[in-house]
């Protein structure tokens, strides 16, 4: 099966230095030039099939919400190809993008920040429509937009209402018809659950699944709720400092997970009536994106480190259950 | 087993601008000496509240309007601030989801748990330090003699939550109030963090209230959990039968609702609708609008607190049997 | 569904302003002195401009209710026997058509520069120090200087015909770097919000993101600033006019009003300066006033001038 999107060794740097007066540095009686730079993903390759949602799960600050956002064109990468449909889309322009805008499309996080707070309802749903069909006239638009707010569970009838006057789940209900509302078939959803209530994640986790479901949507993602990730998932890829360690299904990964970081995450859910202890210890902190560990970006807290995993960077190896792990302790059999 | 706090009938209101919200209504709880307690709730139930007014920090326009808070054999609910700064800090410390709540950022982390110290306790210098060492390595704090002349700035997100838990030890306080201690915090800090709380509570023989959202995490720490809803305790019992067979359609609702439960099937189980608003609650039963098993009786009158099988205590009138 | 007008009866802002006190009073002094400015051709008891009305014999005639007042002239003449209380009247018009048109022309240019420096990061270092450049000028330099050039190139009688409108360049020019700074600061911050970032999703052209989506949040600071700008401007003029560079005795302003009396409060006639002055001062008092208001009202942490 064609992929519907390749993300081929990508890299995304943030240069946070400054400007070129805050860069100087006066070091052993020399001007020296230094550059602070993020590294907040490195050599990311994935696979996205069309009709799967492809979760990425990480701990905060390993570069999934970042490689969402290349991937929808927000940021440029500094390094590697991103084709949709066999198709390269990193280095378009923003006309030469627009047919792939109404085909991607993205869900944020915040329900509070990522509606215009000046426009109503109708306002923020009608405008991707007209923008992308210029040739429809005012009752198609407005027939367009209450068939989506009915199928994300908005009453048309509040289409007059302000952003603020809505609930947090209404509002990404909202939100995501903002992206239904041009006909996409695949969705980047950015952690779309992380800021709502338990009752209500259910709510829209549903609406998501359902969408999915009707529509034969594709997404991508993105999450640091193992659980919700479980759930949703066909296959789950695990990032750690900007690099992907793990990419299985869903089962696979939770059923034998076999990267050591996977092991501790998936060790660290809290469950349901469970019992606090026994939980892989990690020693140490997640280093910074700025200065990233030489060899494997996880050796300083993993158990199973020797002088190789300090040394080199560990290889993406496909295990016999179609699993790609990256670390030497796996292919070396030691784990 | 002896009671620790007990909390009666606690009503908290906030008078606003716009009309009086009632955040806390007829709350009563016990705490049990040593034990674990867990409140659960969504955002807007009051459970911070709750935290808050038990030691009495509620802010402005909040006040504890009616009841009892008895700590100790007093009414802590009518102490001056004066003496409620004696007992707060001393044998009721509080953590927070922000540590730097907790920490001034332009102190070292030495200064201020020493600081903590001196004015609960009258003590020298010397012995001061020697108490903070044994307490950061109790949080297993590496190398705490180096640590004690950092600042907050210089220690990660859990490790911060690390330091703000041994300054809560510096009194030896026999109850710990922590309010969402790791949602800042990512899940294996998380995991790390809880399993600290845990073991120090059991070495200490110390009281926890730990407030979250989250159901899964109190399933593992605590002995009992008390649900909020709207302001009331809708259940209150013993973990394990809170988590296997919960009694109030909410708790049910909301257990169901993970995703850890769903069990194989696609569509999770959600509850219909949202929290009502505290300013706007709906008569009766403050659960009613969004259940489904709905009688008559709900709508009409508010439901008690009642025991029911297995030691806890339910206030729904569905499952006290009907009339 | 609701309509604008119900929204706003019941909004918390209408709300919030009528259980001000000071900001209601601020509200009906300031609704009355512009009223009663731009009413001034109807209300006014006598025309300063009309010269055939004035008699020099009715110079410096004291108030109405002191020795000597005349009931004709209820707060007394000028030196030219000038109505006060028209001259002042009309007087405000002028100061306040300078102090708005002043404040719209600084908000144009800055609310764009603004934008631009604020969306577009690579204009950004340039166009702040411009700002910066422009800002290191005093605004009665500037005035100075090009009063000056056009004084002495087209002669009074021409300077006094664009008077106006050169005033308004002037005190324009010279403080737009304030609403450049405060739109930039608010589009720096709106820029990173998620809104903005649904926008480039979906595709739409930078110039539409920057006035559909960002450019309506920006404005509660900048309508906080212009309150207080406005006042400034209206300062600045009077400052400027009292300096003799101002507004001509022909066509009076508040400002130009006061120092055509100054010679003449210590021979007693102290009428001619102190009630353009009171004047003066209650109007810039009741804008500052309601500017504070509007400014608590309004996100309070959004105001960094």
């Amino acid at each position: 099966m064609q992929p519907i999107l390749e993300i081929r060794d990508i890299d995304k740097h943030f240069d946070i230095s400054g400007s070129l007066l805050d860069q100087l540095r006066f070091q052993g009686g020399k001007l020296t030039r230094q550059r602070t730079v993020v590294k907040a993903v490195n050599g990311v390759s994935l696979d996205v099939l069309p009709g799967e949602t492809l979760s990425v799960v990480g701990e905060s600050g390993c570069g999934k919400s970042t490689l969402a956002r290349t991937v929808m064109g927000l940021y440029q990468p500094n390094r590697g190809e991103i084709l949709y449909r066999g198709k390269r889309i990193d280095h378009l322009g923003s006309t030469a993008m627009l047919p792939y805008r109404t085909r991607m499309q993205m869900v944020f996080q915040d329900p509070y920040a990522s509606l215009n707070p000046r426009m109503t309802v109708r306002q923020i749903l009608e405008e991707p429509v007209r923008f992308h069909n210029p040739s429809l006239n005012r009752d198609e638009v407005s027939d367009r937009v209450a068939e989506v707010m009915r199928q994300v569970g908005v009453d048309p009838v509040w289409a007059t209402n302000f952003p603020h006057e809505f609930s947090g789940g209404q509002r990404q209900r909202i939100s995501i018809a903002r992206a239904l509302v041009v006909g996409p078939e695949f969705i980047a959803a950015d952690e779309p659950i992380a800021a709502l209530d338990v009752s209500i994640q259910a709510q829209i986790l549903n609406l998501l699944m359902d969408a999915q479901e009707k529509l034969g949507l594709t997404y991508l993602f993105i999450s640091h709720d193992l659980s919700v990730v479980q759930h949703i998932s066909t296959r789950v890829a695990v990032m750690y400092l900007g690099c992907v360690c793990e990419l299985a299904t869903a089962r696979e990964l939770f059923t034998s997970p076999r990267h050591p970081y996977t092991q501790a995450l998936l060790s660290a859910i809290p469950r349901l009536g469970g019992r606090a202890g026994g939980h892989v210890k990690l020693s140490g902190d997640v280093p910074t994106p700025i200065n990233l560990p030489p060899g494997c970006v996880f050796h300083g807290r993993c158990p199973h480190a020797n002088e190789r995993c300090k040394r080199d960077i560990p290889a993406r190896l496909t295990l016999p259950s179609g699993s790609v792990v990256a670390c030497h302790a796996v292919e070396e059999g030691r784990i | 087993m002896e009671p620790l706090i007990q909390i009666k009938n606690l009503r908290v209101d906030f008078a606003l601008r716009s009309g009086t919200v009632r955040a806390l209504r007829d709350v009563t709880l016990t705490i049990n000496k040593g034990e674990r307690l867990g409140i659960v709730g969504e955002s807007g139930a009051g459970k911070s509240v709750l935290g808050f007014s038990i030691i009495n920090l509620i802010s402005k326009p909040g006040r504890i309007t009616g009841g009892q808070i008895i700590f100790k054999g007093e009414d802590i609910a009518k102490y001056s601030l004066e003496k409620m700064r004696t007992i707060r800090g001393d044998r009721i410390s509080m953590i927070f989801q922000d540590p730097m709540m907790t920490l001034n950022p332009v102190l070292t982390i030495g200064t201020q748990m020493k600081e903590t110290i001196h004015a609960h306790r009258n003590v020298s210098n010397r012995e001061a330090e020697a108490i903070c060492l044994e307490k950061l390595r109790k949080v297993y704090i590496p190398s705490p003699e180096r640590r004690l002349t950092q600042y907050p700035h210089e220690f990660s997100g859990g490790m911060r939550q690390r330091i703000v838990i041994a300054i809560s030890l510096l009194t030896s306080p026999s109850l710990i109030i922590a309010d969402e201690p790791t949602t800042a915090l990512d899940v294996t800090i998380q995991a790390e963090i809880m399993d600290l709380l845990l073991e120090l509570c059991e070495t200490e023989n110390m009281g926890l209230i730990l407030i979250t959202h989250d159901l899964a995490v109190v399933s593992e720490v605590t002995q009992r959990i008390a649900v909020l809803y709207a302001g009331k305790v809708v259940e209150i019992g013993p973990t394990r039968q809170i988590i296997d067979t919960p009694q109030h359609p909410y708790t049910q609702g909301l257990i169901k609702a993970l995703p850890q439960m769903a069990g194989g099937k696609r569509r999770l189980n959600q509850i219909p609708g949202m929290m009502p608003s505290l300013r706007d609650m709906p008569s009766g039963c403050p659960f009613q609008p969004r259940c489904t098993e709905r009688i008559d009786k709900c709508i009409h009158e508010i439901p008690l607190l009642t025991p029911v099988e297995g030691g806890g205590q339910v206030a729904c009138f569905v499952r006290q049997g009907g009339m | 569904m609701q309509t604008r007008w119900t929204r706003f009866k019941e909004s918390y802002m209408l709300h919030s302003f009528l259980r001000d006190p000071v900001a209601l009073c601020s509200f009906i002094i300031l609704a009355t002195l512009v009223f009663s400015a731009f009413a001034a051709p109807v209300i006014a008891p006598h025309n300063p401009y009309d010269s055939r009305t004035i008699n020099v014999m009715d110079a410096r005639t004291p108030p109405s209710w002191s020795e000597g007042g005349s009931t004709k002239f209820l707060m007394g003449t000028d030196a030219q026997g000038r109505d006060i209380l028209s001259t002042m009247l009309y007087g405000m018009r002028v100061s306040l058509i300078i102090g708005v048109g002043a404040v719209c022309l600084q908000a144009f240019i800055g609310i764009i520069v603004g934008l631009v420096s604020g969306y577009i990061r690579r204009l950004d270092t340039i166009l702040m120090r411009i700002a910066d450049v422009q800002l290191s000028f005093s605004t009665y330099m500037v005035a100075i200087f090009i009063g000056a050039i056009v004084q002495t190139a087209f002669g009074v009688a021409g300077y006094n015909k664009v008077a106006v409108p050169l005033l308004i360049v002037i005190i324009g020019l010279a403080e737009w770097p304030q609403y450049a700074r405060t739109v930039r600061a608010s589009v720096l911050a709106e820029r990173k919000k998620e809104y903005v970032e649904a926008a480039r999703v979906i595709g739409l052209p930078r110039i539409r993101i920057m006035w559909r989506h960002i450019l309506p949040n920006t404005l509660s600071p900048v309508l906080v600033i212009s309150t207080v700008q406005v006042a400034n401007a209206i300062m600045s003029e009077a400052a400027l006019s009292f300096l003799g560079l101002g507004m001509p005795v022909t066509q009076p302003s508040l400002g130009s009003l006061i120092t055509a009396g100054f010679q003449y409060i210590f021979s007693g006639s102290w009428w001619i300066t102190i009630f353009p002055g009171v004047l003066l001062v209650t109007l810039i008092l009741v804008i500052n006033l309601l500017g504070d208001w509007l400014r608590d009202f309004l996100n309070p942490k959004l105001y960094k001038g």
